[in-house]
């Protein structure tokens, strides 16, 4: 019976990718897109990885899905010059026969895996106890390769910069996005009002939860930024100009804790991000308390993009 | 292991279809969706792999599914990028298409750096 | 009193499927947007209702059966939310004196 679903999700899976690639009309593909992202947070339950599921329908499916239903949206009049410019035959033949190198290359890998499977799992489970974490992802993620998380943030910010950087120098130091006016009395706002105190109970759950069950801060940070998106489309709270001071601390603050808490390890427990003896747990929950809102702020600022209103004199 | 298997060539599939979509579609939106169809596949590939190593008690290996987690995440970034990279030259341009004799049009509201 | 649990399961979700069904048949072959709309809801609260209803005898606890009731209101919520949204959108460019 398990067999019976895999293979039904497998199906639909790849007949909703066709769709995405082949799709004539830009908004029909992002939905397909929408609606892949969402089967595959179902894969990753058969694939016992709740934390990427969780992972997969907040930032793959949910802000991956509202960033590119933005971007149609905004794209919209140049949709029929778009449908009307096509690739030559040979072009696609081309492409046709890399893709199907690239299929079978990867299939006869996927056939020839190295069987028993090797695995880290032991290696984990020998050494979780000193992290003081229940959940082996959160101790691999922010324990044992604490340094990836590191540099996924500054990665984050980076982005964050890069996407500022394409501002028009009109817009300079101006707020994202367009004035949302939505009616103070309609449904959106009163969808906001009503949501987001639920969304913020879930996030902070989810983020608090992750220390020995499923979650942890990426899912929590996404769920958090994602009711503060929903609450300025509303319009009942107005984007942040990018040249605020408070906002522009509040984004590296995460980062710089979490490099002075590796810092911090050199000095006295030998090595960069090394947490000493007993101090593991705390030193974990003070990354995730000081990475949280930056977290939260850099995933709603990507969504929203580059300022496109000048800033106020 | 037959789950397994089932979901690496799904994985498989995917990343050929979206290879052959990045390189077809002149579009960049459309590239960005093919690039992430790449990229969910390549995830599902690490994830099957991750599903195979489940020992010590685990359902499943913990370090391929850590590192998936980042890939997400900076997948989202990258994504976030490449679409305000697009939205300027559309602002730039008045159009979304990267080919010759539509980038060379006159900017529609003002000329920046 | 097992087997009585499992076939209330078994009926409950199997009546949620056809509504689910049902609302997508609708959502392929009605003729506008409203109509679709009206056709999706019947996937949302009666098809989604019933899985949850056929569920709960499945559940570990009185907190999972919480969640799961609650996952369904929330899902209404937003269905019903984003419904008038769009159907408003929709009486608006069909109307030119808006």
């Amino acid at each position: 019976m398990i067999d019976l679903l895999n293979v039904g999700l497998v199906v639909l899976i790849v007949g909703l990718a066709v769709w995405i690639i082949f799709a004539r009309e830009t908004f029909s593909a992002v939905v397909a897109f929408i609606a892949y992202g969402l089967l595959l947070t179902l894969v990753w339950a058969q694939l016992n990885g709740i934390d990427v599921a969780l992972t997969e329908a907040a930032i793959g499916g949910g802000l991956t899905g509202a960033l590119l239903v933005g971007a149609a949206s905004r794209l919209r009049l140049t949709e029929n010059s778009a449908q009307a410019e096509q690739s030559g035959a040979a072009l696609k033949w081309l492409a046709a026969g890399v893709s199907g190198a690239v299929t079978s290359a990867l299939a006869v890998c996927v056939l020839a895996l190295p069987d028993p499977a090797p695995s880290l799992a032991q290696e984990v489970a020998a050494n979780i106890d000193r992290t003081g974490v229940g959940n082996p992802i959160t101790a691999v993620l922010l324990a044992f390769r604490a340094m990836d998380t590191l540099l996924e943030a500054i990665v984050l910010l980076f982005a964050l910069i890069g996407v500022w950087s394409l501002t028009p120098d009109r817009f300079w130091a101006g707020r994202p996005g367009i004035k949302q006016s939505a009616d103070p009395n309609g449904i959106l706002a009163y969808v906001a009002r009503v949501l987001a105190p639920l969304g913020i109970v879930v996030g902070v759950y989810i983020f608090w939860v992750g220390a020995d069950y499923p979650g942890g801060k990426f899912q929590g940070a996404t769920i958090l930024a994602a009711m503060w998106l929903l609450v300025m489309m509303a319009g009942l709270a107005d984007a942040p100009a990018i040249s605020r001071r408070t906002l522009r601390m509040a984004l590296v603050l995460g980062p710089v804790v979490f490099i002075a808490i590796g810092f911090l390890g050199v000095a006295s427990a030998g090595a960069f991000l090394a947490y000493p003896g007993e101090y593991a747990k705390p030193l974990i929950l003070v990354i995730e308390f000081a990475l949280m809102p930056s977290l939260t702020l850099i995933l709603g600022l990507l969504l929203l993009s580059a300022p496109q209103r000048a800033a106020e004199p | 292991m037959a789950g397994a298997t089932l979901f690496g060539l799904c994985a498989a599939v995917l990343i050929g279809l979206g290879v052959f979509g990045l390189i077809t579609h002149p579009q960049p939106l459309r590239k960005i969706l093919a690039f992430n169809v790449i990229g969910s596949g390549v995830f599902l590939l690490f994830g099957a792999i991750a599903y195979r190593g489940a020992a010590a008690g685990m359902s499943a290996d913990p370090v391929p599914q850590a590192l998936l987690i980042t890939g997400i995440v900076v997948a989202f970034s990258a994504t976030a990028l490449a679409v305000a990279l697009l939205l300027r030259l559309h602002d730039e341009t008045g159009s979304a298409s990267l080919s010759a004799e539509a980038t060379n049009k006159e900017p529609s509201g003002g000329h920046d750096a | 009193m097992n087997a009585l649990l499992n076939v209330w399961t078994w009926i409950a979700v199997s009546a949620g499927a056809i509504f689910f069904l049902a609302g997508t048949v609708g959502l392929l072959r009605f003729p506008d947007s409203l109509t679709r709309l009206h056709a999706l809801t019947k996937a949302d609260n009666l098809g989604l209702g019933l899985v949850v209803l056929g569920l709960l005898p499945q559940t570990s606890g009185i907190l999972d059966a919480v969640k799961l009731i609650a996952i369904w209101l929330l899902v209404m919520l937003s269905g019903a939310s984003i419904s008038q949204l769009i159907a408003h959108r929709v009486w608006m460019d069909s109307d030119p004196q808006q």
